[in-house]
């Protein structure tokens, strides 16, 4: 009993620092938002007045609201299995690749070197109509002018293009690490035993990748709701919210606006969001994945 | 070693800063020196000095047209330190207008505001809800009242009054104004000296200027729609809100005609990109001719003279029943719960921001409109408008130009207007239904300020 005190104690000690600041930086944070959730305070109430759900209320039956959650849901699903689908590609085609594979490495992973704002600034003037790449691409195939960024149904689609341009590289870095880490003996074994190329990716590489396919997809996942950096340059969420994202939604709200109470309200749906999307990945997906 | 060196070359930056004070005849030299190196010896330079305690001014400003302002604004506060050398001025760049308003609002929460900002014109509802701001009246009747105010242009103070007071002054103003491309006007078969002048003129002279990929006109939309909407608003009508903040006119028949001119020179006659054009996109599509006219802020025009290949035109707004633009940019607020000798000189360096010659000086530097009549008057003024007639289109516009919307709870207001118009120009609603829907949601935002 005693020695248990005495280890788990000295765990708890060096847990000390890192617990610290997750409280000050992360759940009294968290909690002050909780609690300012409750409360109308805008540019109208000097003094927050405590309204109890009303802020929620207000939420749910918000039009911009069921707009943005909409959206992210539709980023999340756009980027998501798509981007990590072509970092495996990527990263299965690099891994091989004999001649230039420094080369194709880099060439792979330089949109992920660039910061966002610059991505954004660089896709705005590929998605610019007339001039643009992309209009100029498009006219060779005799595909008019599309106003890319101010047309409600195309501006999702080409923010989703743009982002997993930008991530892709990322993911396929640690498919890379997962892949190197694959024993080499389970090919030979396979080549020796004749087996196909597609059988030996379906039944040795991507069972064994299943790990980093679980990180990578939570790191994807969460980036759909945390990536809005990009809104400020290209969009501002518009054309009337076609392409607004919860996060920037908050910023406005907080900023714009100086609604902090629905700010806070809607700070919360958000961490909800994001508990939720770890929680099922690692409760329900981890335990199916085999780990050597 | 490294001790050593950067030792050294404190001690450098501190003569070179001495050296440079040295020129003027002030008898403050280290005052200056104290505020130029900042801190460290800086200070111990300045304390010697003793000519009792200074008032040391905190001034946010932000930047929002191209060009090096910084060292502009840095050197118009080394000259105003000069001549004040009991106040000491740390100028703050604060980022576009946006960030200066958090980095403010920030400060007010921590009851630790900066003592004087430039934020947008626009903003004066919001500090007055948060409590931010002092009414200027006071100084102003201590510089002759009436007298002083009214040498500034009425049009920028409609901003800055509401109920009776005078809570800012104009300083880095605009209006819009229409470009237009000389040579496609010459080419089309129009006269280069002669802009539509009127809805239907503008209308014709889009549509024969478009075609062959190019477009006759550009309206941006991108985070300014409500501002393009009150152009047309204010040629066929009236203002979008009242003076006290507090109800928004969007729906009326006049705002609908408006928009549905707008919309149909895309949608109808093909004069004009549909959907969305972005703020930024609208500039460099008329520098690249692909566009042959384009509606933008008087700020651009130092961009479009350096950078525009071909003659081209500044002109006023076209007329439906009269001409009309609202303003625009960012005046100086002072602030509140701050120290009455600091508001005092934060009164002196806002007024000497604001002097005649200052202001003609920082219209040539900027593009902006100059705040002042008097501005006009002025020698250096008067030669760069000879050489540049462009630069008085603007200031000529003001004669109809009115205040720019700013209302209680305005960033959702603007927000709500802007949403709609982007629904009516991407014909998701007709503008009817877009600005009704705008006025109901508007109506919603505003109820707790009209109770």
């Amino acid at each position: 009993m005693n020695a248990r005190l005495r280890r788990n104690g000295f765990a708890w000690l060096l847990l000390l620092p890192s617990l610290l600041f997750l409280l000050l930086f992360t759940f009294y944070p968290i909690a002050l938002t909780l609690r300012l959730s409750l409360f109308q305070a805008d540019l109208s109430t000097p003094e927050p007045v405590f309204t109890g759900l009303d802020n929620y209320r207000t939420m749910f039956q918000d039009e911009v609201f069921r707009k943005v959650m909409g959206n992210n849901v539709l980023f999340a699903l756009g980027t998501v299995p798509l981007g990590i689908a072509l970092a495996l590609l990527m990263a299965v085609f690099a891994n091989k690749a004999l001649h230039g594979r420094g080369f194709m490495r880099s060439a792979f992973f330089y949109p992920t070197l660039i910061p966002m704002i610059a991505v954004a600034n660089i896709w705005l003037f590929i998605y610019t109509p007339e001039y643009g790449l992309m209009s100029r691409l498009l006219s060779w195939f005799g595909v008019n002018d599309i106003n890319w960024l101010g047309t409600p149904g195309l501006v999702m689609w080409a923010m989703i293009l743009m982002i997993i341009w930008k991530e892709a590289g990322f993911f396929m870095i640690f498919y890379l690490a997962g892949l190197q880490n694959i024993s080499k003996e389970l090919y030979e074994a396979a080549h020796v035993d004749g087996v196909g190329r597609f059988t030996v990716f379906r039944k040795i590489t991507f069972p064994l990748l299943m790990p980093t396919t679980l990180f990578v997809s939570i790191v994807a996942l969460t980036n759909a709701y945390k990536l809005v950096d990009h809104l400020m340059i290209m969009t501002r969420g518009g054309p009337n919210n076609a392409s607004n994202l919860l996060l920037y939604y908050i910023y406005e709200t907080a900023f714009s606006y100086w609604d902090q109470g629905m700010a806070s309200a809607l700070t919360v749906v958000m961490i909800a969001v994001l508990l939720l999307i770890a929680a099922v990945q690692f409760f329900g997906l981890d335990r199916r994945i085999h780990y050597n | 070693m490294r001790k050593v060196n950067v030792t050294v070359m404190a001690a450098a930056l501190g003569m070179s800063v001495l050296a440079g004070c040295g020129n003027n005849t002030n008898t403050n030299n280290n005052n200056a020196a104290g505020n130029g190196s900042g801190t460290g010896a800086g200070e111990a330079a300045a304390a010697p000095a003793g000519n009792g305690t200074k008032t040391e001014l905190t001034y946010y400003y932000p930047i929002a047209v191209g060009g090096p302002l910084t060292a502009t604004i840095e050197a118009m506060t080394a000259d105003f330190m000069k001549e004040n050398p009991d106040i000491v001025v740390k100028p703050v760049y604060t980022g576009s207008y946006a960030d200066t308003a958090v980095k403010t609002q920030a400060g007010v929460q921590s009851k630790q505001p900066p003592d004087v900002a430039v934020l947008q014109s626009t903003e004066l509802f919001s500090l007055l809800d948060m409590d931010a701001i002092i009414p200027l009246d006071e100084f102003i009747a201590q510089e002759g009242g009436d007298t002083y105010l009214s040498d500034f242009y009425p049009a920028f103070m409609e901003n800055s009054q509401t109920e009776g007071k005078t809570y800012s002054i104009p300083f880095q103003r605009s209006t819009i104004v229409l470009y237009y491309n000389k040579d496609k006007f010459k080419a089309a078969g129009l006269d280069p000296e002669k802009p539509p002048a009127t809805w239907a003129e503008m209308q014709e002279y889009a549509v024969k200027l478009a075609g062959d990929g190019k477009w006759g006109l550009e309206i941006p939309v991108t985070g300014y729609a409500y501002w393009m909407l009150q152009t047309f608003a204010l040629q066929n009508g009236n203002n979008l809100m009242t003076p006290d903040g507090k109800k928004v006119m969007f729906n009326t028949p006049e705002n609908v005609e408006g928009l549905q001119y707008w919309v149909d020179l895309a949608a109808k006659h093909k004069a004009m990109p549909g959907g969305v054009t972005d703020w930024s996109t609208v500039p460099s599509d008329f520098l690249e001719g692909k566009t042959a006219m384009m509606y933008h802020t008087t700020g651009n025009l130092t961009n479009v003279k350096k950078n525009a290949s071909f003659d081209f035109g500044v002109s006023f707004l076209p007329a439906q029943k009269q001409y009309g633009s609202p303003t625009g940019g960012g005046n100086f607020y002072i602030f509140k719960d701050i120290d009455k000798k600091k508001q005092e000189a934060a009164w002196k360096f806002v007024k000497f921001m604001t002097e005649t010659e200052r202001a003609a000086q920082w219209s040539i530097d900027t593009g902006y409109v100059a705040v002042k009549k008097s501005a006009y008057e002025t020698e250096r003024m008067k030669a760069y408008a000879a050489e540049f007639p462009a630069a008085l289109i603007a200031r000529d516009q003001l004669e109809y130009a009115s205040a720019e919307l700013s209302t209680h709870n305005n960033g959702r207001i603007v927000k709500i207007l802007s949403d709609s118009v982007q629904a009516a120009l991407t014909n998701e609603l007709t503008p009817a239904e877009a600005l009704q829907k705008a006025q109901n949601e508007a109506d919603q935002a505003l109820a707790s300020f009209n109770k």
